[in-house]
Formats: structure tokens, sequence, C-alpha cells
């Protein structure tokens, strides 16, 4: 009851805030602006490693930037109570704690043709919808999963973004000096595989300008279609090997080569992505405690069905290489992983009263894992300052090993309200 | 034969000199592509601040400012480059327009929270753009090949043109009927009527100046009168022949604002 009074408080609070931003005189001409978010949600399901509460927090952002001649300059950070949270001690690399640092980054264009971007910053590229073949750059799953607003799910990179435009192609070009991670589950929030509630020990690359990133993007708009061609070295973004001597989980190196092709399509737009992922320490596929190389593949397309309805429906396939090395090397008793994992997403989108209302479903569904992902949304914004939101994030399968299905006892449900000044 | 061909050149001669007489009358297609024109291609630029008030059927009101870059790109293409800077959730949005005259326009928009720059599917043209009674044709302009026009009305100031949809299953009205300035070719007022005759929506331009020689629109209004709603626009900082460059129409300035929306 304590957190719901202290969210109470700070949503009353807010009531006396300005509605367009603070002249911040520091530099000229910057606002300072952002927004005050409560929300909380509760498990719908059964979890006996977890509370019942699976979200309650309060977060103030404050996002400052300054367009000069020669740089422009971005501030932006989120100071957060998380009553969930096990961690409350700052950590930038995770987001933990009472601070979370978005962006701070400056820009600037040595030449005519050049844009560098140094410092924090989100990254995004490829043509997915809420699926990701090349965008190599860290995703927040943790707070994806349990109801936090959906740019909660890009989590910051340090890196620098070099980006050339000469006249054939635009060419982006990202290093990251020391390894970003996704904000990967850690079984302390969200249990998984049913069983856990011991937190997942991970051996991360962390030595700077050793382990480190590269992201590399060649894209052309021709007449409309836009092309591009990917290329990442570094590491899975996500705990996927495993250490038999410390039972610590792993990091290995990958490497991916991708292509996409995004356009318009008889009355509506299509993507088209590919992907190859080169999992470097176990090329021959027979190292059970490392990931075999993958293709993935994805196709969608978009049309708008009826007055402000928007449908979206991609298929995606992961298909492993060495299949047959897998096989024969994975210890008995272990679960067996398809060899052509497919995943079918739908996106419906209602705009409603004068689009102050929006009703969204989100829907994963894997007929080879016979698992789902269903995310259902209700935003209604109240004035142009209030907004309300709830939704759901429901988790199902057959088998407790498959990608949705270790995520069953998680099922929750969440609501929220925001002001945005 | 050389008489003949005598004949032909006089005959050719006469029509050569009397076309400036027959031309003086408009016919109503000449009419619509002077308004089109006049009302969405002025300059070989254009840029504006637009401030959008949109009031409810209940008297409430929403506010949306922006700054609106247009570039003339061949005869008939443009460009658009819209950035918002409010309400505070919409803050640093921008949305990329290319109208494609020939095919689907490609539109894109830039979530800047997410980094992200999100194609859009062609889509209806006649929703509401940003929840306003404005349509996203009315922003960018209704292809005059896509309606019959029919000058019905000529008074010492105006004409009035029946507009009628060829394809009436792409659109919502039955037709509309519009009141053309005779001086500036700027669009006074649309009517807009559904199957049953019934009036339900209009578009009206408020106050006209001249701006770098252009006859300009400084504020506008529509209205939907069934939903009891309408949308008020105010244009102020408007320029034209700015030296916009294309490369601002990019994906390169949805990531980095250009000067010409941020000062």
């Amino acid at each position: 009851m304590k957190a719901w009074s202290q969210i109470l408080l700070l949503t009353l609070l807010i009531i006396g805030l300005p509605t367009t931003g603070l002249t911040f005189d520091l530099l000229e001409g910057s606002e300072l602006h952002g927004f005050i978010d409560a929300r909380g949600g509760m498990r719908t399901g059964d979890d006996s490693y977890q509370r019942d509460t699976s979200l309650l927090e309060s977060r103030l952002q404050l996002s400052v930037e300054h367009f000069g001649d020669l740089i422009a300059l971005q501030l932006r950070g989120d100071m957060l109570y998380d009553n969930v949270a096990k961690h409350h001690t700052p950590d930038f690399e995770t987001g933990e704690g009472a601070f979370d640092l978005r962006e701070a980054n400056l820009t600037f264009s040595p030449t005519d043709i050049i844009d560098v971007k140094l410092g924090r910053q989100i990254l995004t590229w490829g043509t997915g919808d809420l699926l990701f073949i090349n965008d190599l750059f860290p995703k927040d799953w943790q707070s994806f999963f349990t109801g936090r607003d959906e740019e909660y799910l890009k989590a910051p990179s340090d890196a620098m973004l070099i980006s050339l435009f000469p006249e054939f192609a635009n060419i982006n070009l990202v290093y990251t000096p020391r390894f970003d991670s996704d904000r990967h589950l850690t079984g302390e929030r969200l249990s998984f595989y049913g069983v856990t509630d011991t937190p997942v020990e991970t051996d991360k690359p962390d030595r700077w300008f050793k382990d480190q990133e590269l992201n590399l993007r060649l894209s052309k708009n021709l007449a409309g279609y836009e092309l591009a061609a990917y290329s990442y070295y570094g590491y899975w973004k996500s705990p996927a090997g495993l250490d038999p001597t410390t039972g610590l989980a792993l990091f290995p190196r990958l490497n991916v080569y991708g292509a996409s092709l995004r356009g318009a399509l008889m009355g509506g737009l299509f993507n088209l992505e590919g992907g190859y992922y080169d999992s470097r320490e176990d090329s021959a596929g027979n190292d059970p405690l490392t990931p075999n190389s993958e293709l993935r593949f994805l196709a969608g397309y978009e049309m708008e069905v009826a007055k402000e309805l928007t449908g979206n429906l991609q298929f995606y396939l992961e298909q492993m290489q060495d299949y047959h090395a897998y096989r024969q090397s994975l210890p008995t008793g272990q679960p067996v992983r398809e060899e052509n994992r497919q995943v079918w997403t739908l996106r419906l989108t209602k705009q409603l009263l004068s689009q102050k209302l929006t009703l969204s479903l989100f829907n994963y569904w894997s007929p080879t894992d016979e698992d789902f992902y269903l995310r259902p949304q209700v935003r209604y914004k109240l004035t142009d300052a209030w907004l309300l939101t709830c939704g759901g994030n429901l988790f199902g399968g057959e088998q407790s090993h498959t990608f949705f299905g270790q995520l069953e006892d998680n099922k929750n449900i969440y609501a929220g309200v925001r002001y945005s000044f | 034969m050389k008489k003949i061909s005598v004949l032909l050149l006089t005959l050719f001669f006469i029509a050569l000199f009397s076309a400036p007489l027959v031309a003086a009358e408009l016919s109503a297609d000449e009419i619509v592509a002077k308004a089109n024109q006049a009302s969405y291609y002025a300059g070989a630029d254009g840029k504006a601040d637009v401030t959008m008030i949109i009031t409810a059927a209940d008297g409430g009101t929403r506010e949306r400012q922006f700054t609106i870059l247009r570039l003339n790109d061949g005869p008939q293409d443009q460009k658009f480059y819209v950035y918002f800077n409010a309400p505070a959730d919409v803050r640093k949005m921008a949305f990329l327009v290319w109208k494609n005259v020939s095919r689907d326009d490609d539109r894109w928009l830039w979530l800047p929270a997410l980094n992200l720059n999100k194609r859009i599917a062609p889509g209806d043209k006649r929703t509401s753009f940003v929840g306003s009674d404005f349509y996203y044709e009315d922003v960018s302009g209704r292809g005059i090949e896509e309606d019959t026009h029919q000058l019905i009305e000529e008074t010492a100031d105006t004409y009035q043109i029946r507009n009628e949809p060829k394809d009436p299953g792409s659109v919502e009205f039955a037709y509309y009927l519009v009141w053309i300035d005779k001086t500036n070719f700027l669009p006074r007022k649309a009517e807009y009527y559904d199957a049953q005759g019934q009036l339900y929506r209009q578009v009206e331009a408020l106050r006209v100046e001249t701006v770098d020689g252009h006859p300009t629109v400084m504020e506008s209004k529509a209205s939907d009168l069934k939903a009891g709603t309408s949308t008020l626009n105010s244009f102020s900082n408007v320029s034209y022949d700015n030296g916009l460059q294309k490369r601002i129409f990019s994906e390169r300035f949805l990531r980095r604002p250009p000067r010409e929306v941020t000062q």
C-alpha cells in the first residue's frame, strides 16, 4: 500500500507542473521537457518464485537538447522509483537503480557529407515490427515483457555513430568500444523455465577497446524502395552459451551478415529481411554449450484494412545450421530445438475518437514451438498532456523450454498514467 | 496541292491568334489546375509555422504546433517535412512525405524516443491528420485528375466548381463544391456533400495575405458538421524560395532535424 500512496502523491504533485515545458537558461533557446509516468502491474498466473506485483514504479524523465550551428547536444534521463527491483544502486549498464541515463550525446558534421554522433544513444535499424534480425543494438526485454512503454524496449548504447552520405548510398558505421548486451532476463524479475529463482550469473565481455562491437549498414532509397545491407561483428546479445566449469552464462562471439528491402506494394507496404548469424565459437555446430549458426528471415506486409485500422502480418523463420551435429552432440534428456523455428506476428491498430483512443493488439505465434505471446493495449489521451494506458503481456505454450512458453508464469496485466510537459 | 497548303497555313494562323481570345474563357479544368498551383505549388519551396487548435464537440481544445517545409520536385511531385513542437508527447517527431503523382506517396514517421524511422503504409489520404479535422489530403493536395470538374456558376469575384470523384468508392464524399477567388485563384471555401446530398464537412480560408509575392492562406478552418468538431490552422513565419535543398527530405535529416525547423 505504501508504494501505491507514493505513486498517488507523485501524480498529485505533477498537476502543478507547467504544460509546455520550462525555458532553460543554461543553453540559450533550449527547453526542458519530459514526463512523469506511474504504472503498476500484476501477475495473472501463479508463480511461486515471484511477487504477485510485476510492476510498480514511477519515473520522471527530463530531456534537454541544444541545436547549435556546429554541434547538437542531447541529454535525456529517467529518475526512477522501482518497487519491484531488488537492486537500487544505479547501474548505467543495466539501467537498474534510481537513475537510467537514456541519451547523452553530441552530433557534429566534420564535412558536408558526414555526421558523427558520439555518446550514449538509442540506435535502431532494420525493417521488422518487433522482430529483429539486423538490428543488433541492445534491447531491454525485461521492460518489454513487464508493461513499460514500448520505447523502453530499446536500451541505450555507448557508441560512436558515423554516417556518410556520398551520392551513391548512405553508409552508417556504429563503433561500440565496450560490448553493450541486452538488458536480458535474469530470473529475478521474470522467471523462466518455470523453475528458477536464482539469478543467472554471467561472464560478460566487458573490457574497453577489446570486447568491442561494430555495426555497418549500407542503404539506398531507389524511388521509394529502401534497400540495405548490414553486417555486425560482436557477440550474442543475450546469454547464449554456458561455461561448464564455472557455470556462468556466456555471450559467445557472433558475426551477422544481412540485407533488407522495404517498399510499397498494392496499396500497402512490404518488408523483406534476412541475415546469417555466424556463431564464431561453434562453426561446426557440435558444441552443445554454444549456439549453432543460424539463418534468419522475415517477410511482412502492412496495410490500412479499414478507416483508421491498420493491420500488419509478418512471417519469421530461424533455421539452425548444422542441425545434425547439434542433435548428435546434444546430451540426452535435454529439450530438443526445432531446426526451423517459425513465428507469425499480427498487429492490429485501431484509432477512435479523433485519434484520442488507440486500441492495439500484437500477437506472436509460433506453430513450431507451439507457443504464443499476446500484447493487447489500450491508450487514451485524456488531454494533450495526460495519457492513460492499460494492457497485458500474455504468454503461453505447450512446453516450458520454448521462447514464450518459458515465460508462461509471468503473464501480467498493467495500467499506467503519464503526464507529459 | 499548293492551294490546300496555303489554306491549311491560313487556318493554322487563325487558330494560333484566336487562341488567347478562347483562353480568356477558362474551362473548369483550367480553373482547378490554376487553383491547385496557387494553393500547393507557390514558389520553388515554402516554409511555415503552424498552430492547430482542435475543438471538440464539447468545446474542449487540443493544440498542435509544427513547422512545415515543402519543396517542389519536378512539375507535380513534391516533398514535405513536418516537425512537431507540441504537444509534449509528440515533440521532435518528424513526418516526411514524398508526394508522387504517378504512384502512391511515400511516408515516413520519425519516432525520436526509439530512434526509429517508421515507414507508414500508403493508406487512405482522407483520414485525419494528427487527430484534427484536416485530412492528409488537405495538407498535401488532392490530385486534380482524381475528380471531374464542372463550372456551375461564375460571379464577379468567384468561380464555383462542382467536383465529382472518378472512383466514388475511394472517397467518403459524393461531390464537393469549391468557390475559387478570381483574382488569386485561392479556394475560399469547399463544401463536401454525402450521397444523400447532405452537407457534412467544410474547409474555409479565413484570412489571405500576400507573402513574397504569393497570395497565401494565413488562417483556415475545417469543420466536421456531423461530429460538431472543428480545427483552426494559423500560419506564421511564412516564406517562399528559401533555397531548401532536396537532401533535407531524407532519412539523414529525420535523424538530425535541419536548422530550418529547429531555429
